[in-house]
């Protein structure tokens, strides 16, 4: 092996190949970051609400039980794709109503079930959380999942 | 054990074994409430206990790789550590910002403050107080850990290890960025996290396990060294464009389909590369070491990389495999054993290594530390294999079938009976590595009679 390649020639392709790989990537990456702000969604529809329901959904570490576009933690349903499900997705009205309800329903205390804590939110904060997973719902996200169970 | 500063080693070694047990009785909590829903649901909500099993378990393995920098780089640099004041300011940071997480989550302290409260973007759920204060933190290492290289000896062990170091500081500064837009994040947010743990991670890895190989087989150095730099380059010339298999389904361009699955497909070489070039070695080098079980968690540190990283994440890696399995069990069996194999019996087997030379005194309980390894790696491909039936099961009826989430999970009850079984098994695991390396002062093993060779040698008399 020491007679086709040395330490020296080794060293040289990791770092020859690596900053290779590391444009290409940089470059696919410029595209795809216009592309998402663009073709993926439609920004103007990103409400001061929108961002406040993703600030919601943080701050109560939703996505340690939830996944949102399948990455989470596969413990409790996907809610990319909720809306969709409850059928609420073109209504914002029924959509913040059922979400407000199901979420003040928790938890359900059934015993095996998973439960659900309470979060304490205002109507202005279920608006802004319900308000987020609409405009999830409206992401291009190559027709996934694959169907309304998420 | 040549160098003083060698010794900060064991301070950082200390406080990651403390955590690790905190993850993994964690972990155990959680596979409880998988099976008895109820259990502390109003204490210990499932979000919380999940947020401290996947935080404690990167800031241990954290504190592992620093820890592993501490040791290895005075040897290879062959001179101290610039700053041991430092070394140990860094790991103050550290236990503070850790002490507070776990304040904060179990009593969720600050709701919704920007600095103190909970962020909770997954596995950047720490406030931005913590972020700084590990930002800071690894300022100070990068620093004090260049500094040593650059004076001393230069190698290929080094150069790698600082270079996958930096990489991670520099990486971590996307834990910062957080644009409303979820796409966007998304984006970024796999930046910290895919070219962390399938990136510069691999790097750290790749040199530790090199230095373990030249400590433990006694093989030239310039064979390690070259085999070092082809490993760590199939690593990122697959692992960068691999965090296409990432991009799917998260609202970035169709192209990254084929662009994952076809770099990601590689991502498997690497871990092919470290498994071979450990066995070779270990096979072709003539030192007969004492600490065999430095080298048992060398080896199946090698082998489960291999299988968790590289064969269970091939599984579904092709995007059309993983139109269906993204974000089920399969994730979840694979992220077990993936960070199993490579990251945590990497740690095991360099902290297996060093606390006899740290500790001054012969690896003593071998068969102890030996019998963990055991135990807790058939625990961890035990909760992989159920985990990997369940997920399958979870595929066919809720993505294929379209059965709702919590029907699907309701039918899926035996398995994650079993996968609790199997977590019993591995916290075992855990708490008998901990003592093993810890505690005993002696061997459990009595040495049998022994003949002397004239040249000194000893050898069992049979």
């Amino acid at each position: 092996m020491s007679e086709i390649m040395t330490k020296n020639m080794a060293r040289n392709v990791f770092y020859g190949g690596s900053i290779f790989f590391i444009l290409i990537f940089g470059a696919l990456t410029v595209h795809s970051h216009i592309y998402a702000r663009t073709k993926a969604v439609d920004e103007s529809q990103l409400t001061p609400s929108v961002a406040e329901g993703k600030h919601i959904w943080e701050r109560n570490a939703c996505i340690d039980c939830h996944t949102i576009l399948g990455e989470g933690a596969y413990f409790a349903p996907e809610l990319g794709n909720v809306m969709k499900r409850w059928g609420v997705q073109d209504d914002p009205e029924s959509a913040f109503e059922t979400l407000k309800g199901w979420m003040e329903s928790m938890p359900t205390g059934i015993e095996g079930r998973r439960q659900m804590p309470r979060f304490d939110l205002t109507d202005e904060e279920f608006r802004a959380l319900s308000d987020f997973l609409l405009w999830t719902g409206t992401i291009n996200t190559q027709n996934w999942p694959p169907n309304d169970a998420g | 054990m040549r160098y003083h500063s060698q010794r900060i080693a064991y301070a950082y070694f200390l406080v990651a074994m403390a955590l690790f047990a905190v993850q993994v009785i964690f972990g155990l909590i959680m596979g409880w409430i998988y099976v008895s829903p109820n259990f502390l649901s109003e204490l210990l909500p499932f979000n919380i206990a999940r947020m401290l099993h996947t935080n404690s378990l990167v800031v241990w393995l954290l504190l592992g790789f620093f820890g592993a920098t501490y040791y290895i780089l005075p040897e290879e640099a062959e001179r101290e550590i610039h700053s041991p004041m430092l070394a140990y300011i860094q790991l103050g940071i550290f236990v503070l910002g850790t002490l507070g997480v776990v304040v904060t989550y179990l009593f969720d302290l600050f709701h919704g403050h920007w600095l103190l409260g909970k962020e909770g973007r997954e596995f950047l759920e720490q406030p931005k107080w913590v972020k700084v204060g590990i930002a800071v933190a690894a300022v100070i290492f990068m620093y004090n850990v260049s500094m040593t290289a650059l004076k001393g000896r230069r190698t290929a062990v080094t150069n790698v290890l600082l270079m996958g170091l930096w990489g991670l500081v520099l990486l971590w500064l996307f834990a910062f960025y957080n644009p409303a837009n979820l796409v966007l994040d998304k984006q970024y947010w796999w930046w910290v996290i895919h070219l962390w743990v399938e990136g510069v991670w691999e790097l750290i890895m790749a040199a530790i396990l090199a230095f373990l190989m030249l400590k433990l087989t006694g093989v030239d150095r310039e064979v390690v060294e070259k085999w070092l730099y082809v490993i760590v380059a199939t690593a990122l010339f697959s692992g960068i464009l691999g965090t296409g298999h990432h991009y799917y389904w998260i609202g970035l361009p169709a192209y990254w389909q084929w662009i994952g699955s076809i770099f990601s497909s590689f991502e498997i070489v690497p871990f092919f590369a470290m498994m071979s070039f450990a066995f070779v070695m270990v096979w072709k080098g003539r030192r007969d070491h004492p600490n065999k079980a430095a080298l048992v968690w060398s080896l199946g540190c090698t082998v489960l990389a291999f299988f968790g990283a590289g064969v269970w994440g091939f599984l579904h890696t092709l995007h059309g495999v993983n139109y269906y399995t993204h974000g089920t069990q399969i994730t979840a069996a694979h992220g077990h054993l993936a960070f199993y194999g490579a990251y945590v019996c990497l740690v095991l087997a360099l902290v297996t290594y060093c606390m006899p030379l740290m500790k001054n005194r012969d690896p003593y309980n071998q068969v102890l530390n030996m019998a963990s390894f055991w135990l807790m790696s058939s625990g961890m491909v035990f909760m992989t294999v159920t985990l990997t039936f369940a997920g399958t099961v979870q595929t066919h009826l809720q993505r294929v079938e379209g059965g709702f989430f919590m029907d699907v999970q309701d039918g899926l009850a035996l398995f994650y009976w079993m996968r609790f079984g199997s977590g019993v098994a591995v916290v075992l695991g855990a708490l008998l590595f901990i003592y093993a390396v810890l505690f005993p002062r002696r061997e459990v093993v009595t040495a049998g009679p022994v003949q002397a060779h004239k040249d000194g040698h000893l050898e069992a008399a049979e």
